[in-house]
């Protein structure tokens, strides 16, 4: 057996046999339910907490609390009539589905729940004396197989809206994914914080990184901004409230999935939540030390399970809050911000976070260095709000001319 | 190593029956799709030999932002649904030499470079042996001493694309 | 099979998981739900009116520089990675040549900004 501290899995270190494969069969079903019951709960938990913001009742007949109203609602999709429009693209209408759930799948693959890290273990749990991390799988491009997969998520959106062979889906879905690939460029620049401080791009070390309590969480490491930087691309990736111009009801109907009906819409439902829930997860592991917490009482071994929970239900409540509280952005108003802001400043941040680490290094004035990166900061960033404002002046100018 | 060459005949068989169909297939829409499947098990092809950051760049570059662009160029002028006769032209005999002479050279080249060299197995060696050997870190460090310059004029080129793009589609 | 190729072969098999819980709900729709299909079902959605004209018009050129930079600031974050890896390895410099890096790319985007393609209305 490999030392637990060195490199990937130690599950996979001596080789395939029956309990490996049981194992991992094991793992994906513990993925597989984690997110599905996640969702199931969580377009519950929306409904009702919406429904709570808005001095309503929500879902109160199926089962307790109305509990089981997500279960009804898939049940009575499955007994709908399926429609397809005559000019849609038929092969393509019917893959869409599979290309907007899969990448919202894949990604939770790279999501710690578990294990205790910052001791001898490492945040590995013994199973049938196999030793192995709690998580589906952990590639050593983690950081990076987040990226590929949000990257891929946009056909799904792009080709349901073009197959569907209508006007609105077409718009929307070119909207919705100049948006998505927006966001992501800013999403990719704000993982880099990340990476700058682990040293690594898989997860597992990253979350590992930050067990050394509250004030090693990689939110406070790496001056917070990279953290809000991700919220926002993240709430702009999903295409969730206040960033949904996607399914701006009073200008494109449904947006891109306006033509689905039946189970096939209900896909598209689906893979909204999964990535709502993934993407939570995602930013707890990356910024908020993932499971990592004291254990209280009992066993040891269920806190961290508990912690990364507790800290998951924060993001889907706060994910529920912006909805219920915030306006939808206009579509200058979202690029802008994308481009403008949230682009350039996380470059600037990479590089001054950088510039620290550097100067940590070589026994440098880290204050010195400090002061100076975000004196130059704030210098560039007069000179945009400068440019820009000579820019609107001028371009005001020109046409009161005409 | 059976395992790896069943999933690579698995991989090359779609790739060549993708880049066949991307060729053959009379929708434009359609041609980017297959486009993304060959792109896609090339990038597999690079799991396959440990090259997992070429991988990843590989998805994240290729399959998640140039087929992207394409079909933004495509969806924003001319995707028609169905099929459109319109794809085909007089060149084609053209197009077969060029790629006839493609494949001879490429297959000239890595027979000359590699011969019967065969992959050293990797049975046994540790992950992190391999991440230390051609992980993402390996390519940082080439980046940095032999491909310095290539790396910085990356910067430019890309800033000359996007110069010539924004000129294009501005009228003034 | 190596060590690192098992890892993937989860994701593979999560995949297959994930293709399974479409294919399934969708096959259990299709064995169950009522299929009587009409013209006037099949019509694409218009807010109720008839459907006018062809589903094609030129969009907004802008959509397209969009994505370009996109592709621009892809390629540059793919050449970030690496450099954030090995930071103390490469010392001040690489911290220099990445800064030189960062800012040709960063006149990219300051040229589109000056150019107003940034600019949506």
């Amino acid at each position: 057996m490999g030392d637990p501290l060195q490199g990937g899995d130690p599950i996979f270190i001596g080789g395939i046999d029956f309990g490996v494969v049981a194992l991992v069969v094991l793992k994906v079903l513990i993925g597989f339910t984690f997110v599905m019951v996640g969702v199931i709960f969580m377009i519950w938990f929306e409904r009702k907490l919406i429904a709570d913001m808005q001095n309503r009742i929500g879902p109160n007949r199926a089962g307790k609390w109305g509990l089981l109203q997500t279960l009804a609602d898939g049940i009575k999709l499955i007994f709908k009539e399926d429609l397809m429009p005559n000019k849609a693209d038929r092969l393509v209408f019917r893959l869409a589905p599979y290309l907007t759930v899969a990448p919202a799948f894949l990604t939770f693959t790279i999501v710690p729940i578990g294990g205790l890290f910052g001791t001898g273990e490492n945040g590995t749990i013994e199973v049938f004396g196999y030793r192995t991390f709690v998580q589906v799988a952990d590639p050593p491009i983690g950081v990076l197989f987040l990226l590929a997969m949000s990257s891929v998520a946009v056909y799904g959106v792009m080709l349901a809206g073009w197959s569907s062979g209508s006007k609105y889906p077409l718009l929307g879905s070119v909207r919705a994914s100049a948006q998505m690939v927006s966001y992501e460029a800013a999403l990719g620049l704000s993982v880099v914080a990340v990476v700058l401080l682990t040293g690594s791009l898989s997860t597992h070390d990253i979350v590992s990184a930050q067990s050394g309590g509250f004030a090693d969480w990689n939110i406070w490491r790496t001056g917070v901004v990279p953290f809000l930087v991700f919220c926002i691309a993240a709430t702009a990736e999903l295409n969730r409230p206040p960033f949904d111009l996607v399914e701006a009801e009073q200008e494109l109907v449904g947006g891109f999935h306006t033509e689905y009906s039946s189970m096939r819409f209900g896909m598209f439902y689906l893979a909204e939540f999964m990535n709502t829930i993934t993407m939570s997860a995602i930013i707890v592991t990356l910024f908020l030390g993932g499971p990592d917490g004291p254990s209280l009482f009992g066993p040891d071994i269920i806190w961290p399970t508990i912690w990364f929970m507790g800290k998951l239900f924060i993001f889907l409540f706060t994910f529920v809050w912006l909805r219920a509280t915030l306006p939808r952005f206009r579509y200058d108003q979202l690029m802008d911000l994308g481009w403008k802001r949230l682009i350039p400043l996380s470059l600037a941040w990479l590089l001054v976070i950088g510039a620290i680490r550097i100067a940590d290094d070589e026994g440098w004035n880290v204050a010195l260095v400090i002061g100076i990166s975000l004196a130059s900061c704030v210098v560039g960033a007069l000179a945009l709000v400068g440019a820009s404002r000579a820019g609107r002046i001028r371009r005001r100018a020109e046409e009161a001319l005409r | 190593m059976v395992a790896q060459n069943i999933a690579f005949g698995v991989l090359a068989a779609a790739t060549s029956l993708a880049a066949i169909r991307v060729v053959t297939t009379r929708n434009v829409v359609h041609a980017a799709l297959y486009l993304v499947v060959v792109l896609a098990s090339v990038g597999a092809l690079y799991i396959l030999l440990t090259a997992e950051f070429v991988a990843a760049v590989q998805i994240l570059v290729y399959v998640g932002a140039i087929v992207v662009l394409l079909l933004f160029g495509v969806m924003l002028t001319k995707a028609t649904l169905g099929e459109d006769d319109q794809l085909d032209n007089d060149q084609r005999w053209l197009g077969a030499v060029i790629a006839l002479f493609l494949l001879g050279t490429l297959s000239f080249v890595l027979v000359d470079a590699f011969g019967d060299d065969k992959l050293p197995s990797l049975e046994g060696v540790s992950r992190a042996t391999l991440e230390a050997q051609r992980g993402s870190g390996a390519v940082g460090d080439a980046i940095f001493s032999t491909f310095l310059v290539p790396f910085e004029v990356v910067s430019v080129l890309l800033l000359a694309a996007l110069v010539g793009a924004i000129v294009l589609a501005r009228r003034d | 099979m190596s060590e690192l190729l098992r890892a993937y072969l989860t994701v593979v098999v999560f995949l297959a998981a994930a293709g399974m819980l479409v294919g399934v709900s969708l096959g259990m729709g299709r064995l169950l739900r009522p299929k009587r299909p009409s013209a006037q079902k099949a019509m694409t959605y218009e807010s109720g009116v008839d459907p006018v004209g062809s589903i094609f018009g030129q969009s907004q050129v802008r959509y397209y520089i969009f994505a370009l930079l996109f592709v621009m600031f892809d390629v540059e974050a793919v050449f970030i990675f690496p450099w954030a890896l090995g930071l103390e390895v490469y010392g001040v410099f690489g911290l220099v040549e990445m800064t030189i890096f960062i800012v040709i790319l960063a006149l990219g985007l300051l040229y589109a900004w000056r150019k107003g393609v940034l600019r949506w209305v």
